[in-house]
């Protein structure tokens, strides 16, 4: 038995529901992904392009020109790790935020749990950056035959840097999607505010060779606040062996993570039943 | 007895006018010039400031109804009366403002056909995101698959993409997949319009087979009264957001017919009826009434006159005036209209003599809608008053040439006469 009414408390959060769609979610995600490279020559090659892009210029720029790079490891990993991490999380956060004005029209004419849409949009991101990291993996293999970097342990702990960057995309853009329901102005910023923080984070200069930023140095324990920093760093550290862990701050990243998908999930129960008479 | 829909006291608002600024900008200059007691900067300079959004328009008045497993609902009533509204409550699209509606059973709601259809995948890939959007899971939309492709007539095409389809072809798909949900309520809102005559007949009897041998509840909108008399064995008829019957169907039909017809009527007082001018002007001009010469109810046949006195008053003395009226079918569609020569109206009571001609209208109801309006010094016209449905009337012909029984989906609304037909010759 459901019931619906006109208003319902701060938790009202249909979880269950969610899973009970999660045929829907597999199906959205593999929509995504056919839809996007339908009558493309490159296919899901074109996943690579991008990053592959950015990371040449921010090594010929950033790494071989300002020398912002890390010290002993080739600029064109170094970059390329920052890249695709970073345009996970962006990617997520991005999509999370347009995913009900971008879908209003479905929206608008059948029901299911409304959350469905910005977790697949999100998951959605997770095979582009498979295909990328796949594509950083051939590269480390390299570098380690050669002896160039070492990759270590910690490696295998990228599942839970990646996890992270998607719960925070995802929080974040939910908080956004909340806001952007009745007005508009926040989705201009978007895309504006995402690259102002990319360089308050660590993609494109290595912050354990700036000294206000290293370990000790005046800036480190603001710096250290923003939460992809650390997610950031344990990625870097695992694939390349370059840089280091906090674990303190590690852990306090993890807790604003949460506090941000629980702040996002609130916001949304609140708007969820009636955005589509606004949006 | 199962009881699976209840709606209890539910009433829908919507703010008329922008909701906000439409952005936050807007918004926040229209803030800062109010405090300043000056104009609103986005407001067109002489306009009257925008509906501000506390101006309210309820869509659902307290409505209330009970569902039973196996019950088909149709639900009637002219445009605007909040059938849309209802199903987009039950189906859970957005919320009431008031009054609860209990489930007790999963929903499929078809408000359109196909939605979330993309048309880079194929039919087949379609039929699983529909099935999925709708609220099957992927093992469900296999058990059925083969039963949909054969219902849509498409096996040929399924492995296409759906960008590829005729318009016809895509209703067929999506109508197929909605009919095979396994849902225990189906809610359609006029999708049956479109696609053929011959689908549309097949659709109908799925639907019926749904409700009768499966058991399962379906509730469907529509303006067409045979789609409604063959599929449902409940109506609601709606108007103006309440509920103004519920019951059985031809009891329905008849006073959802009676809305518009106000059967056997001669006189129509104007006091309540829609008017389709701003309220906020004061042209000092209103219709009042009407009444039908020589008449003991509002029943015509084809080519007869609608022959009837118009009340209007007037504050002030107005030359010239004319008169324009727009005929409307039973459904709101216009079908035609006609404006007269000018007048002059006076202050005071004006009776104003009209015969409407009928000349092409074949059997059915309609309404006429009747504006006044004045020549201004451009020579534009401008509405001085306007009353929706004002004169509701129904053709009946009593001989069969002339458009008895008329199927107004096959040959449209008006007719035409005479048509001139002969054999002029013939070989063995």
């Amino acid at each position: 038995m459901s019931i619906v009414e006109p208003y319902t408390g701060w938790f009202n959060i249909d979880i269950k529901g969610v899973w009970k769609y999660k045929d829907l979610i597999k199906l959205f995600v593999r929509r995504t992904f056919v839809a996007q490279y339908k009558q493309t020559i490159l296919g899901p090659a074109w996943a690579i392009v991008q990053p592959f892009l950015t990371t040449v210029v921010y090594s010929l720029f950033f790494g071989n020109i300002a020398g912002l790079g890390a010290a002993g490891v080739p600029n064109f990993v170094f970059y390329l790790s920052g890249t695709i991490i970073w345009t996970l999380f962006a990617n997520c956060l991005n999509s999370s935020a347009n995913a009900f004005i971008s879908n209003a029209r479905i929206l608008g004419k059948v029901y299911f749990p409304r959350l469905v849409m910005p977790i697949s949009s999100s998951i959605s991101q997770l095979i582009s950056f498979g295909i990328q990291f796949l594509f950083l993996c051939g590269f480390l293999v390299y570098y380690s035959v050669t002896g160039v970097i070492n990759v270590n342990q910690y490696f295998f702990m990228f599942p839970l840097a990646v996890l992270q960057a998607l719960i925070l995309g995802f929080g974040f853009g939910t908080i956004l999607s909340s806001l952007t329901t009745k007005y508009r102005d926040l989705a201009m910023l978007v895309s504006f505010g995402l690259e102002l923080w990319k360089f308050a984070s660590p993609v494109a200069y290595d912050m354990f060779g700036r000294l206000s930023l290293a370990p000790g140095g005046k800036y480190y324990s603001f710096y250290m606040l923003n939460p992809v920093t650390p997610l950031i760093n344990l990625f870097r550290y695992g694939t390349l062996g370059c840089g280091a862990v906090d674990w303190n701050y590690y852990f306090i990243s993890w807790g604003e993570t949460l506090v941000i998908l629980f702040i996002g999930i609130v916001l949304f129960s609140r708007v969820e039943k009636t955005f589509m008479d606004t949006i | 007895m199962d009881r699976i829909l209840k709606v209890e006291n539910v009433a829908k608002e919507y703010r008329l006018g922008t909701i906000g600024g439409a952005t936050l900008r807007g918004e926040l200059q229209a803030w800062w010039a109010k405090k300043r007691h000056l104009e609103n900067p986005n407001v067109k300079i002489g306009a009257k400031q925008p509906m501000d959004g506390r101006e309210k328009f309820l869509a659902l008045d307290d409505v209330s109804f009970e569902l039973n497993r196996g019950e088909a609902l149709g639900i009637i009533g002219h445009n605007g009366a909040g059938k849309s509204t209802l199903l987009k409550l039950i189906s859970r699209i957005t919320a009431p403002t008031k009054g609860r509606i209990y489930l007790n059973g999963t929903i499929a709601s078809m408000l359109e056909v196909g939605t979330g259809f993309h048309p880079e995948l194929t039919g087949k890939e379609n039929i699983y995101l529909n099935g999925a959007i709708l609220g099957m899971t992927e093992a469900e939309v296999s058990k059925k698959f083969e039963q949909i492709v054969e219902f849509s007539e498409l096996s040929k095409f399924i492995d296409t993409p759906v960008k590829r389809y005729s318009s016809g072809m895509y209703v067929k798909l999506a109508f197929s997949v909605a009919a095979h949900l396994n849902s225990d309520i189906m809610i359609m809102d006029e999708v049956l319009a479109v696609g053929d005559v011959d689908f549309q007949k097949k659709c109908l009897g799925r639907m019926g087979e749904a409700a009768s041998s499966e058991n399962r509840t379906v509730l469907y909108v529509s303006h067409n009264i045979s789609t409604i008399r063959s599929l449902c064995t409940k109506c609601l008829v709606l108007d103006h957001g309440h509920v103004s019957y519920l019951g059985d169907v031809e009891t329905g039909i008849a006073k959802y017919l009676g809305i518009m017809n106000e059967a056997s009527a001669t006189d129509f007082d104007f006091s309540e009826k829609t008017r389709r001018i701003d309220t906020r002007t004061t042209s000092g001009v209103k219709m009042i009434s009407a009444h039908l010469n020589n008449k003991d109810n509002n029943i015509y046949s084809t080519g007869d006159a609608i022959d009837f006195m118009l009340v209007i008053q007037s504050s002030k003395e107005i030359n010239p005036v004319n008169i324009s009226i727009v005929n409307q079918y039973v459904d709101g569609v216009r079908i035609g209209g006609s404006i007269s020569n000018n007048l002059v109206l006076y202050v005071g009571e004006n009776h104003i003599h009209i015969l409407f001609p009928t000349d092409n209208i074949p059997d059915g109801i309609y309404s006429l809608e009747i504006h006044v309006n004045s020549m201004d010094e451009d020579g534009l016209n401008s509405r001085l008053d306007s009353v929706k449905f004002a004169i509701p009337y129904s053709i009946q012909n009593r001989v069969g040439v002339y458009g008895k029984d008329w199927q107004h989906n096959v040959y449209g609304h008006s007719m035409y006469r005479p048509l001139v037909v002969e054999n002029v010759s013939h070989k063995a």
